[in-house]
């Protein structure tokens, strides 16, 4: 047997931890957890239902129908706004005022609400009042995002674009500044074109900003809820009904907690199981090339 | 291969430069010889980098012109000289295979692959890179990484000169030494000219040729390596090469003597034919490796008293105080040195005199 004394005041120094942990991670979950495994008829009854909600929640049409439309959306995401960044942070001025004019301009749309982004183009693209709704039918091409899904898609991810490539601009910018002159002067002298210099010194140099921007657009895309519910509500039809719409209109429009809550599950691992994904492949891909 | 002519060539970065101060490179005119390896010697922010770089055509000067082979390359982009650089930091592009980043200059100027092939492979085996030329050039060592940088301008056959920008900084010094007698050796067999900058005076004594040493944007001194040790142009010269720096004394002039203190201080014929104006500040120099301290009174010598004395393993540095003045003496291992009193001999033929920090003779 083992007679070393115990030293229990350790666990002293842990708890802290433990309980920040608890209040902001573990406790919410659980509740979530709670809700997805029972049937809740009242303040005081409740059945324990297993996994019926989960079962129900997986062979909805409606969530296979969203959860596709999300993946169309982060992917047109990705497609647009990290070409669009690394093309826009190439262009920007290096050094002066310029650039940091070039900078304020670009930070400020990441600096507004998304509420405040879903209004303003609201109004901005309404066919009726707004200026470039207006302005694009009076070109003789008719748009209006609440009656045409195309529409109603091509507002969200402009809105999208708009607000959040700044962020991937910035990401690259940073990325690019930090690559030595060294690098440049080297290529210049080695004739590269300026084909060359993007491909093998700034691509390669920009790729862990760039893993960090991907992370981040495709997380960010994947919860996107505010601006197709300020623009249509969804609409028209379901045509803008992503996952987190989808779910507000279970847990809030028709009050099913259970469903919710196993949905709210399924949710959350699919973002970190697609992370994850993600991570450990650029990570990985890393790794083999220092070999 | 080329000769290279700077002709009245100066550089600010101000666009409107106002005094001497604002210039990184004061006027100078130079020629350098084909196939010469040069050292451009001095300390941080003398202008040697800036100096590198416009002969490699990364600055264009503000003033004055760039010569090689008598043409005029004064605004003509790096690549359109025919010149190699080999930076500070290893320059190496990381998703290519180290075959790939040594063809990669010869591949943007469209050379046939076949005879890529052959060029690569030939530079690979002279710097050691055969077995590696397969992998990726991000994983290697800093050193691999400079024989890389350095490869890239030995592929190119219409390179006519390479330039480093103190291309060891990040090297080991175990590797260092063989990095720098692979140089020599390529030195040897190419007959390029070499154009080093560095601010290590070993560095430079050892591969140059010719050193170049500079002081705020000025050259204070082109020389062999034996020359600006055994004639310092300039006191900045004296004491910025050696180690320990070369001794200074102010001093007088009279009747064909240095007078330090009123100790005389003979001075060689050569010097005596130059007697220096008046009113100059005079200083002799001595070489601590020139400077002989003996226990015994002997014809001439001065009497010192000897401050201290570090043994460095191979040789002594004694520190002897002579008047108000300190003194260094290098010594050999075995020469004994006298206790507390010595007497310093100062051979003429070793001792320099200089006017306002200029040779005199």
């Amino acid at each position: 047997m083992d007679k070393r004394p115990y030293d229990n005041k350790a666990w002293l120094l842990v708890l802290p931890v433990f309980l920040i942990v608890a209040i902001s991670a573990i406790i919410p979950l659980m509740t979530v957890v709670n809700y997805s495994v029972q049937d809740v008829l009242g303040p005081f009854q409740r059945v324990f239902v297993g996994t019926e909600w989960f079962e129900q929640v997986l062979n909805d049409d409606r969530l296979h129908g969203a959860f596709l439309r999300q993946l169309i959306f982060s992917g047109c995401v990705l497609l647009i706004q990290i070409p669009l960044g690394i093309a826009v942070a190439l262009t920007m001025p290096v050094k002066g005022w310029q650039s940091s004019l070039c900078l304020v301009l670009v930070a400020l749309p990441l600096l507004i609400p998304w509420n405040v982004v879903g209004t303003i183009w609201q109004l901005y693209a309404r066919p009726d009042i707004g200026l470039a709704g207006v302005a694009v039918n009076s070109l003789g091409i008719p748009y209006n995002y609440t009656s045409s899904a195309f529409d109603a898609w091509l507002t969200v991810l402009i809105m999208d674009v708009w607000h959040w490539t700044p962020l991937v601009i910035l990401l690259c910018y940073a990325g690019l500044r930090s690559i030595p002159e060294a690098f440049y002067q080297a290529a210049k002298i080695d004739g590269a074109s300026a084909w060359a210099v993007f491909r093998y010194i700034q691509l390669p140099k920009m790729r862990r900003v760039l893993t960090i921007a991907i992370l981040l657009r495709f997380m960010d895309s994947f919860m996107i809820y505010t601006e197709p519910f300020v623009l249509t509500g969804g609409g028209p039809g379901n045509a803008t009904t992503f996952l987190s719409q989808f779910l507000a209109q279970i847990a809030v429009g028709q009050f099913d907690l259970g469903p919710a809550a196993a949905f709210s599950l399924i949710y959350f691992l699919v973002i970190l199981l697609l992370s994850w994904i993600f991570y450990t492949y650029i990570t990985h891909t890393d790794r083999e090339d220092a070999r | 291969m080329a000769r290279i002519e700077l002709r009245g060539l100066a550089h600010s970065y101000s666009t409107h430069p106002k005094g001497d101060a604002d210039y990184a490179l004061k006027r100078m005119d130079h020629v350098w010889h084909d196939g010469g390896a040069y050292a451009l010697l001095g300390p941080s922010g003398c202008g040697k980098t800036t100096l590198l770089n416009i002969i490699s055509g990364l600055v264009i000067p503000s003033e004055g012109q760039v010569l090689f082979d008598g043409l005029d390359v004064t605004r003509l982009p790096p690549q359109q000289r025919n010149i190699a650089q080999v930076f500070q930091f290893p320059v190496i592009y990381d998703t290519m295979s180290v075959f790939d980043n040594l063809a990669f200059p010869l591949r943007n100027r469209r050379v046939a692959e076949t005879e890529v092939r052959a060029r690569v492979e030939e530079v690979a085996d002279m710097l050691e890179l055969t077995g590696e030329l397969g992998r990726r050039a991000r994983g290697l060592t800093a050193d691999a990484k400079q024989k890389i940088s350095l490869g890239r301008g030995l592929v190119r056959s219409d390179v006519a000169a390479i330039l480093f920008d103190e291309p060891l900084t990040v090297i080991d010094p175990q590797l260092k030494w063989l990095l720098r007698r692979k140089l020599k050796q390529i030195h040897e067999r190419f007959q390029l000219s070499l154009i080093y900058v560095t601010h290590d005076q070993n560095e430079a004594l050892t591969f140059a040729q010719q050193v170049v040493v500079m002081s705020e944007g000025s050259v204070m001194q082109l020389g062999t390596p034996q020359e600006l040790f055994e004639r310092p142009a300039h006191t900045f010269v004296g004491y910025f090469i050696g180690s320990p720096g070369m001794n200074f004394l102010p001093c007088r002039y009279e009747g064909g003597a240095a007078m330090v203190d009123n100790q005389r201080i003979p001075l060689a014929k050569s010097v005596l034919d130059h007697a220096p104006h008046r009113g100059v500040p005079l200083e002799i120099g001595i070489r601590p490796e020139h400077l002989r301290i003996g226990a015994n009174p002997v014809n001439g010598a001065l009497p010192a008293e000897i401050a201290m004395v570090e043994d460095l393993g191979n040789f002594k540095i004694v520190t002897a105080r002579l008047g108000r003045h300190m003194l260094k003496a290098k010594l050999p291992e075995d020469d004994a040195v006298p206790g507390d009193h010595g007497w310093l001999t100062f051979p003429p033929d070793r001792t320099r005199l200089y006017a306002d920090g200029r040779l005199v003779a």
